[in-house]
């Protein structure tokens, strides 16, 4: 029987079974996906000829000057890198009570739950998220509905709105890390430091604070590049704002200068990289 | 930890203020899918379905709804395929490169939606434009195919992980082939992982905007764009708002299910 003669020769050949599994893959992500990434980078070396319209495939630096000398850009940079940072500082702020509180305060029973109220919303459509800040940051919407009897304006749409949708969209992805690596601590350590005579503030900043580190880390390395890369949110709820992802999505779309777009690309890209380049020692890439 | 009454207290009281940010902007959106004014007036007057009644009248919604479903079945596909081939290559066989290829497959989720859309965009065009094609609805299920295949790998590997290789030893002794152990031993334990798989990653294509954005052909516009044409228009609020409060329930609903299939916890695969 054919089968049998295939079902023999793959039983005896680990490396063609293997081979077999990995070639569609293989081809896929390696070739094409990788491929597409190395052609993007190189792009960022091409032009736009301006009186064509067409890219001149040829080997210069012209992007990398434009990107440098022009004060704009450096600025639109800075700004991106500082959101990056304060939605991070944000979230991991408003990460560690809860994480705290459900792994440690909260009785068993009850953690799921609140946990799964946590996750939820993790799912629900990144765009209805965004659109659902727009109706809150929205000139006669909800914060400013709130704040109208205290005398106070909503800060309408701008970078401090921008900063705290995007602190809300990637909140999850801090809580869950720090959450999984609190609940790993064990009680005993806790009960030790009380007993040795700690107060709960330096149980919390000798204890659990080094523990918890690499869970920090980790969930930092999500919302860092994820609001460095991210340009719907700065469009609904940014008004003018400019930040490094929708510049890049102006030049590939309206501007159609796709090799600007791509070495404009290379700064994300290079500072997401050089990101976890310096968390690597803290342990907390081993998480993935 | 020995925490004081206070402490406790406030550890409460700041996560459920905290799950309160998470979901006033959510319940303000259902909310104001009933309100009844066209334009957006905080807070609503009354309360009323008559925009919910108005939706499949609405120009657009239904097609860019069936566009979303196509690309995510073909997404799902594809990924599940790839994602599963993966995944037992790297359980079961020990290859040249096996770091590196589990590295790979979380590449397009890690790196920011915009630069795979613009290398994609980029290779498209490259390859598309000496024939005279233009993008269409197939570059943009490959686009999200390539980031969808982490979801699959991670729920098959986890699951393969777990069940060891015992099982399918026996059945090869008892003198199963290699298709009969697969087919009547191996998928039905890894069946509902693969079920887990396809459901999360037909959700993360449902959502996805970014890479769609630059791999889709004109004529070609999901849901999430849809959205984001319609919402800077006054006078379509009202319908995005009911499109928005849609998504909100329906998006629930297959991570539930999703997450009663894995059993392996966690969030799936957005972690």
């Amino acid at each position: 029987m054919r089968n049998n003669r295939v079902n023999t020769w793959l039983y005896r050949h680990k490396g063609a079974r293997a081979a077999l599994l990995l070639a569609l893959p293989v081809l896929w992500l390696a070739v094409a996906y990788l491929g597409s990434l190395a052609v993007m980078l190189i792009s960022s070396f091409w032009s736009v000829d301006s009186f064509t319209g067409n890219i001149v495939h040829s080997f210069a630096f012209s992007n990398f000057h434009t990107l440098i000398s022009q004060r704009v850009y450096s600025t639109i940079a800075i700004r991106s890198i500082g959101v990056a940072i304060a939605v991070t500082v944000i979230d991991g702020l408003l990460a560690i009570p809860i994480a705290l509180f459900i792994s440690k305060v909260l009785k068993p029973r009850f953690r799921s739950v609140v946990i799964a109220l946590v996750l939820v919303p993790l799912w629900a459509s990144y765009l209805v998220k965004t659109y659902a800040w727009r109706s809150m940051f929205a000139d006669g919407g909800v914060i400013s509905w709130i704040l109208k009897p205290f005398g106070l304006h909503g800060p309408g749409f701008g970078l401090p709105a921008t900063t705290i949708t995007l602190a809300y969209l990637w909140l999850p992805y801090m809580i869950l890390p720090i959450y999984a690596g609190m609940d790993r601590l064990p009680n005993t350590l806790l009960e030790a430091s009380s007993d040795l005579g700690a107060s709960a503030r330096r149980t919390f900043t000798s204890i659990i604070l080094p523990i918890i580190y690499p869970a920090i880390i980790a969930g930092s390395i999500f919302t860092f590049s994820l609001s460095l890369g991210d340009y719907i949110v700065v469009k609904i709820v940014g008004g003018t704002t400019q930040l490094v992802a929708n510049v890049i999505a102006d030049n590939v779309g309206t501007a159609g200068n796709l090799p600007f777009a791509a070495a404009m690309a290379l700064l994300p890209i290079g500072t997401i990289l050089g990101y976890l380049f310096i968390v690597r020692r803290s342990g907390a890439l081993e998480n993935f | 930890m020995y925490l004081s009454r206070r402490a406790k207290l406030l550890l409460a009281s700041l996560t459920f203020g905290t799950l309160g940010f998470i979901y006033v902007p959510l319940l303000v959106v259902a909310l104001n899918s009933f309100n009844p004014s066209r334009t957006f007036s905080w807070p609503p007057q009354s309360l009323s379905t008559v925009w919910w009644g108005r939706l499949t009248e609405s120009n657009g919604v239904l097609p860019a709804i069936a566009t979303s479903i196509k690309v995510g079945l073909g997404a799902t596909a594809i990924a599940l395929v790839l994602g599963t081939c993966i995944a037992f290559a790297v359980s079961r066989y020990s290859f040249y490169g096996k770091n590196t290829l589990s590295l790979l497959v979380i590449f397009p989720i890690a790196l920011p939606g915009i630069i795979t859309g613009i290398a994609l965009n980029t290779t498209f065009h490259t390859f598309l434009d000496p024939l005279n094609k233009e993008l269409a609805l197939w570059t943009v299920v490959v686009g999200h195919a390539t980031f969808c295949i982490v979801v699959v790998y991670n729920n098959v590997l986890a699951r393969l992980r777990r069940m060891g290789q015992s099982l399918e030893e026996a059945s090869q002794d008892l003198g199963a082939n290699i298709f009969q152990t697969f087919r009547f031993v191996t998928f039905p334990l890894v069946r509902s992982a693969l079920v887990a798989g396809g459901l999360l990653a037909f959700a993360l294509s449902f959502d996805e905007i970014v890479v769609t954005t630059f791999t889709a052909g004109p004529g070609t516009e999901t849901l999430p764009q849809w959205i984001f044409n319609n919402l800077f228009r006054p006078n379509q609020a009202p319908i995005v708002n009911v499109v928005a409060t849609l998504l909100i329930v329906l998006f629930i609903f297959p991570v539930w299910l999703s997450q009663r299939f894995s059993q392996d916890g966690s969030a799936g695969g957005r972690l």
